[in-house]
């Protein structure tokens, strides 16, 4: 594998992760549980749209093949994909989403911070970029998960519920393949067992504070990183790549 | 032939799409000028947020504006390096922003102590009163949060800090 191809399978990773993570949440526009909720949890959606747009973009710059960042979103097949397992997890109740999106947030959160020293400009700007924004992310769903976990009876249950579901697909964002290894050597790609340390900590602080219990013990779920995917994917992109693929010309 | 002070005051006529009481020079998003010929410039302009809606707007606009005085070769990049942030708005802009009824930016974005949560007020962009709450750290854009004033009793928008 040459240093390019590694690259552009790195970018659409984190592009996929974005591009899958946003288009979950954006699930809740319009049925948000009230209106401030809806409208914060819409602007997450967007920032990461946003953050996946410009991965996207530039691994369709990498490639040089002629695909888009559109080409690349709406053109793929499930078994093409890259992005993590968690992302695509359905949105359950409540207290799930603000689950995965806070065990998300904090990765993103050390994952962004590594990235922004990255000797690859355009991922350090994209990832100095994404921090800022993380930052308000992991703030606001740190403080929903504090409020669901040290709450009433009914709602710690429930989001100790979806930790223990989600907890099985963690292992997986810290998993480090050939890919990863070339790129480390260049100094482009992030040393993920140092991103698992710190977010490891932040998560264990989080969840005591949370009066939440962290699984232990549990079997961790592997495959994105070779296009494997539990079944929720293809019911995504069945839905997101519809338009696209009905009316391939169509122009906004 | 033009200079860059031309077409800096040029795209000072462009107001943010979402916010037109200021200009899209006082935002700061435009990053950079190059003029190579009569013809040709190129540009660089960086996103508030990465998925801000208006970035789309705000490209069409300067080239709309550009093609106007005579350039036919325009080219515009997005850059992400250094980050935008709300340092970079004019401190004209931020009285602007607080006329029009949005506060303005409160603090420098060196300052972290917001992050914590142990911000102080934001004083209310109508009644001036520092006697406020906030609703949600999310607004209606990317860019803004949700306070209330609590002697006026007026919900206002806050341009947060990035």
């Amino acid at each position: 594998m040459t240093t390019q191809e590694a690259l552009f399978n790195y970018t659409l990773r984190l592009g996929d992760t974005n591009l899958i993570l946003a288009q979950r949440l954006s699930e809740w526009t319009g049925h948000g549980p009230f209106l401030e909720e809806d409208l914060a949890l819409t602007n997450i959606a967007l920032d990461i749209t946003g953050a996946a747009k410009s991965l996207l973009e530039y691994a369709s710059t990498i490639e040089n093949k002629g695909r888009s960042a559109d080409d690349l979103a709406y053109f793929r097949n499930d078994r093409q994909f890259f992005n993590a397992q968690i992302t695509e997890q359905p949105n359950g109740d409540y207290a799930k989403t603000i689950a995965r999106q806070a065990i998300m947030d904090c990765f993103d959160y050390y994952f962004f911070t590594e990235l922004a020293k990255s000797k690859d400009e355009t991922l350090a700007g994209i990832a100095q970029k994404s921090i800022k924004e993380v930052t308000y992310h992991l703030r606001h769903t740190s403080s929903w998960l504090e409020r669901f976990g040290d709450g009433t009876e009914e709602s710690h249950n429930k989001t100790q519920t979806a930790i223990n579901q989600l907890w099985q697909y963690t292992g997986e964002l810290f998993e480090m393949t050939e890919v990863d290894e070339i790129l480390l050597k260049e100094g482009i790609a992030v040393d993920l067992n140092l991103v698992k340390a710190k977010w490891e900590n932040h998560m264990a602080d989080l969840l005591a504070k949370c009066t939440l219990i962290q699984p232990e013990n549990v079997f961790m779920q592997t495959g994105s990183r070779k296009g494997i995917h539990t079944e929720h994917l293809a019911f995504i992109l069945a839905e997101m790549q519809a338009l696209p693929r009905m009316y391939p010309d169509a122009k906004w | 032939m033009k200079t860059k002070e031309d077409i800096l005051s040029l795209l000072s006529e462009i107001p943010d799409p979402e916010i037109p009481v200021i200009s899209i020079i006082e935002l700061g998003v435009i990053r950079d000028i190059n003029i190579i010929d009569e013809v040709s410039v190129t540009l660089k302009i960086t996103p508030t947020y990465s998925g801000c809606p208006a970035m789309k707007q705000i490209e069409d606009d300067v080239r709309k504006k550009l093609t106007e005085i005579g350039f036919t070769n325009i080219s515009i990049n997005t850059i992400f390096s250094p980050p935008w942030t709300t340092d970079w708005i004019t401190a004209e802009a931020k009285e602007k922003l607080r006329i029009y009824g949005i506060a303005p930016p409160e603090h420098s974005t060196e300052d972290k102590s917001w992050l914590t949560g142990k911000t102080k007020n934001i004083a209310c962009p109508r009644c001036k009163s520092q006697n406020t709450k906030l609703i949600s750290q999310f607004g209606s854009t990317a860019c803004k949060a949700l306070h209330q004033c609590e002697d006026c009793l007026e919900p206002f928008d806050y341009f947060k800090c990035i």
